[in-house]
Parts: structure tokens; C-alpha cells; sequence
């Protein structure tokens, strides 16, 4: 009897100490840390960390950057969650014809860019965007329009960012809807056209509310990915111009890791965790609600 | 008559598959084209898509003179180390939840699943200060480590090790077979297909992981790529002959792993879309 618990036990000690020493335990310290002043100082000597009750979470309220980051982060996800989701599932019902011809083809080409580094790709993108050398404006000149600054400019920094968000996580989520569209019975629609119901009846009245369980995953992971934006702003614009790019993560790396302020910025990790869990906790209940009807 | 519609329909959906199709790779042939085009010819304008001197001077003065083979050998030796620890330990782990039978095994679980909830950036800073003590900023470990546990692979190894038949494991047993010998020897060699695939997905992860790096390798030997061209780009804004250069370095061989293994990749996704 005790032989047969040994044995599982065994070969779930590995994964179950890291998770507890990396994900678990810092969990709890990461709240404990957000209730003190530590800083750079404290990072010599822990010790010198003291107990400062809410007192982080009380200068938060009233940071205009935080706030700021907080309405950025609100605007990315915003536009860029929406767009992101029709744009992909578009797409995937383009590709899902039944008379394509290499449709694989496809599906490899619009996949690529989401495999590829973040960082590297926003030095790309930062020269595709170049107001005066790059291939977008030059584009755009061809048709007639001055393309705007891009990354310099407060108006077009966000919109390019997600731009380049947008189009990197494209064919991610194609594929989920793809995959997400051939479980769909095809006599459903075959049935629909007997009944003279044309393509846009059909999007709307079969496919759309039979995808809903794959566009709940797409949109739940999506978000939350999307609230944890970070690399394309640190790389393009450092949060400018005029913080108009600033994000909630970029604002607690740099509080954490360029001032080292490491108790305040455990707070803002800490309000990042909780608009995580609260929206994905809206999500789930609007999808409660709307499988009812 | 019904048939011409249908073809025209069809012309306009590659029309419009073509064009994004278009739009998305565009960024990576200017990538290439730019990353052989002296400093000169990158500001001609209007752009000519095929350089017509090509030179390698980027990629010299990236090897040569701010040795990127640095970070290129880290890079590989992290994300190599993470994909076939992180295989191990998690079908490990993944074996256990699916085919045996302990008390709290189910609760156990879905504390587990629960942890896919934390953003990385929760557990950043205690881990920092984890590894600051124990002196393993700026390590092989420190990179390592903290990414081998996953709640995700473990979660997907079980998914597909619970297909198992038990009596496969159970005949073994009769035969006197050792567990390590049936997990080492059953088990994984038919976990293959999985492994294969959560193995690609941890290689582009870590491959392209980034602010983990950032933060512990602040060391210039210790720079992994992302790092790396993160600097480049701060350091040498203006010269985009030299970032392209780095780029290609950082997203050819990932593209190269992907155009492989492809198939696996849109199997993974399709897998953890619909079970996630």
C-alpha cells in the first residue's frame, strides 16, 4: 500500500518542487513583497525591507503614470483584441472553402510570424514603419496618402503597436478557428441552403454561435496575452512618445528592474494579476449568459 | 452560369488570401534584402527589393566585432537544455496524474491547472531575489530553471498519456518489469508524437523568451539573442543594415525549425485550443 503512493510520488517530486519554488512560493512572497518599501538598498541586505502595510497600493491609486498605463493597456486590448478575432476568424472561413487549392500553403504563410521573436521582429517592424525609408509609408505614397510618423507621433504609436501586435498573432488564432471550424457538422449548412439561407445568414446563425466555445478560448487567451504587453513597447518606443505607449507591465519592469523600487513594483503586479482574474471571471459569465438565450 | 459565379467567387477569396498572404511575409523579405545592402543603398529611395551590390559587412561587423556567436551559443544551449528537461520532468509528472491512483490526486490537479492563471510577471521578482542569494544571476542555472515546470505540458503529456491501455502497463508489471523500466520504455517511446510537439512548442518558447532573459543575464556573455538584438537596437539605432542583420540571426533558424516540423506545430495548437 505505502509502495504504490512511493511510486507516483516519485515521479511527480521533480515537476511539483520546481512549481512550488518558482511559482507557488513566489506567489505568496510576491504579496508579502508588495506590502514593503523594498528597494535598491534592501537588495544588499534584504533584511533592511520594512513592513509597510498598503501603503504601495495607496500611492498607486494616486500615480498618474500608473494610470496612465492602465488606459494604454485598456485602449490595446480594446482595439486589438476585437480586430485580432475577426480578422483571424475571417480568415480562417476564407481558408476553410472546401474547392481551395493549398490551403496548407496558406496556413504556413500566415502561421509564420507568430513563431518568430518578438523583439527581433519590432526591429523589423521599426524599419517597415521608418516615416521616410520605410516600405509602409512608401506604400501608402503610391496610393496617394502621407503616412503618418508612426512611432513618433502620440497619435500613431498605440495604432502601430497593434498593428504590429495584430498582425503577428494573426495566424494563431486562424488556426484554432480552423480547427474550430471543421468540427462543425456540414449538414448544418447544406440543411441551411435547402432552406435558402445565404452565406451571411449562415456566418451568422450557424457558424458564429457553434464556434462560441473556440472564440471563448481565442478571446479569454488573447486577453489576457494582450494585457501583458510589454517587449513591442520597451523595443519601439520605451513607452513614448509622451507615454503614450507606456503599458502596465513595461511601467513594473521598470520600476522593478531600473530603479529596483522591487516592493512597489510587486504591487503592480499584483493589480496585473487581479485585472487578469477579474476579466477572465466577466468573460466566463457573459458566456454563461449568452449560451442560455 | 451557376458555375462561373462560383469561379469568380473563388478567384476573389485567393485575391484576397494572396494579398494578406503578401502582407505577412513582405516584413521578412525586407528584412533579408535591407541585412545585405550597404549603409548607402538602405536610404535610396524609392527601396529596390534585391540589393544590387550585396554585401555581408553587416553580419561581419555582427560576428566580428560584437561577437553575436556569444548569445547564438547561449541561446541554443538554454533553450535545447529547457525543451528536453522540461519534456522529461512533465511527462514525469504528466504519467503520474494519468495513470495512477493516490489521495488528493484530482484537487492536485486542478491546483495545478489553477497556476495557468498567474501572469509570469507575478513570480518574477521573488524568483529574482531567489536567485540574487543564491548567486545565480547571470547563469546557465538561472536561465534554466525556472522555466523546466510547466502546468501546460504537464496538463497536455497527461491528456495524451491517459490514452495509454492499461493493461499494456499492467502486463509489464506481471512480467516483472520495474517502473522506471516501463515508463522509460513503454510509456515514452509511445508518447512520441506528443513529445514531438510540446518539444517544438518549448524550443520556439524559450528560443524567443524574453523579458526572463533580460532581467537575469544583465552580463554581456550571458546575453541570449533576444537580449542581444534588444541591446543592438538601442545602441545602433540608426544603423539598420546591422539590425536586420541581427534579426535574420534570431528568426531564420526558428523559421527553419518551423518549416520542418510545421506539422506539428498546427497539430499542438489545434490540440490545446480545443482541450485548453
Amino acid at each position: 500500500m505505502k509502495r504504490s503512493l512511493l511510486i507516483p510520488l516519485g515521479f511527480l517530486a521533480p515537476a511539483l518542487t520546481l512549481i512550488l519554488v518558482f511559482m507557488v512560493l513566489p506567489l505568496v512572497v510576491s504579496f508579502y513583497l508588495s506590502l514593503t518599501n523594498f528597494n535598491v538598498a534592501a537588495l544588499l541586505d534584504y533584511s533592511l525591507a520594512d513592513f509597510i502595510g498598503l501603503a504601495n497600493y495607496q500611492r498607486l491609486l494616486r500615480d498618474e503614470l500608473f494610470w496612465q498605463a492602465f488606459w494604454n493597456t485598456g485602449y490595446f486590448v480594446l482595439i486589438g483584441v476585437p480586430s485580432a478575432l475577426v480578422l483571424s476568424l475571417l480568415l480562417a472561413i476564407l481558408l476553410n472553402q472546401a474547392r481551395l487549392f493549398g490551403k496548407n500553403f496558406f496556413k504556413v504563410g500566415y502561421y509564420l510570424p507568430s513563431i518568430t521573436t518578438t523583439v527581433a521582429i519590432a526591429v523589423v517592424w521599426r524599419w517597415v514603419l521608418n516615416p521616410r525609408y520605410g516600405i509602409l509609408n512608401w506604400l501608402l505614397g503610391i496610393v496617394g496618402i502621407a503616412g503618418p510618423n508612426w512611432f513618433g507621433d502620440p497619435e500613431w504609436a498605440m495604432p502601430a503597436i497593434i498593428l504590429l501586435v495584430v498582425w503577428k498573432g494573426l495566424g494563431y488564432n486562424m488556426v484554432i478557428f480552423l480547427a474550430g471550424l471543421q468540427n462543425i457538422p456540414g449538414h448544418l449548412y447544406e440543411a441551411a441552403q435547402l432552406d435558402g439561407a445565404g452565406r451571411v445568414k449562415q456566418l451568422i446563425y450557424i457558424t458564429i454561435p457553434l464556434l462560441r466555445p473556440t472564440s471563448f478560448f481565442v478571446s479569454v487567451m488573447t486577453m489576457i496575452g494582450y494585457l501583458q504587453l510589454f517587449a513591442e513597447p520597451y523595443m519601439l518606443t520605451d513607452g513614448g512618445p509622451l507615454n503614450a505607449t507606456l503599458s502596465i507591465v513595461l511601467y513594473m519592469y521598470r520600476h522593478g528592474f531600473k530603479f529596483f523600487n522591487l516592493g512597489y513594483a510587486s504591487a503592480l503586479a499584483y493589480v496585473l494579476f487581479a485585472i487578469i482574474f477579474i476579466v477572465t471571471l466577466l468573460q466566463m459569465k457573459f458566456r454563461d449568459k449568452e449560451i442560455q438565450y | 452560369m451557376k458555375e462561373q459565379q462560383i469561379l469568380w467567387k473563388l478567384i476573389a477569396v485567393y485575391l484576397v488570401l494572396v494579398i494578406g498572404l503578401i502582407a505577412m511575409i513582405a516584413p521578412f523579405l525586407w528584412m533579408l534584402s535591407t541585412s545585405f545592402k550597404s549603409t548607402k543603398a538602405i536610404f535610396r529611395f524609392p527601396p529596390d527589393w534585391i540589393p544590387a551590390q550585396p554585401t555581408l559587412a553587416h553580419y561581419q561587423k555582427l560576428f566580428e566585432t560584437l561577437d553575436f556567436l556569444t548569445p547564438f551559443k547561449n541561446t541554443v544551449i538554454v533553450a535545447v537544455s529547457i525543451t528536453f528537461l522540461s519534456l522529461l520532468i512533465c511527462s514525469m509528472a504528466g504519467y503520474a496524474f494519468a495513470k495512477f491512483r493516490f489521495p488528493g490526486r484530482d484537487k492536485l490537479f486542478i491546483g495545478l491547472l489553477g497556476t495557468l492563471m498567474v501572469p509570469g510577471q507575478i513570480t518574477m521578482i521573488p524568483v529574482f531575489l531567489l536567485l540574487n542569494k543564491l548567486r545565480l544571476l547571470n547563469s546557465y542555472p538561472g536561465l534554466i530553471l525556472p522555466g523546466l515546470a510547466s502546468a501546460f505540458s504537464i496538463f497536455f503529456m497527461r491528456q495524451f498519456i491517459r490514452t495509454i491501455p492499461d493493461e499494456l502497463l499492467e502486463a509489464a508489471r506481471i512480467d516483472g518489469a520495474s517502473e522506471r523500466y516501463i515508463f522509460f520504455k513503454i510509456v515514452l517511446p509511445l508518447c512520441k508524437p506528443a513529445l514531438a510537439t510540446l518539444g517544438i512548442f518549448n524550443f520556439t518558447g524559450s528560443w524567443n523568451s524574453f523579458l526572463w532573459p533580460l532581467i537575469i543575464a544583465s552580463s554581456e556573455k550571458m546575453y541570449t539573442l533576444p537580449v542581444a538584438i534588444a541591446n543592438l537596437g538601442g545602441q545602433y539605432q540608426t544603423d539598420y543594415g546591422l539590425q536586420m542583420a541581427g534579426a535574420v540571426v534570431v528568426i531564420v533558424p526558428i523559421i527553419i525549425v518551423f518549416l520542418f516540423a510545421q506539422r506539428y506545430f498546427i497539430k499542438g495548437i489545434t490540440l490545446s485550443g480545443l482541450k485548453g
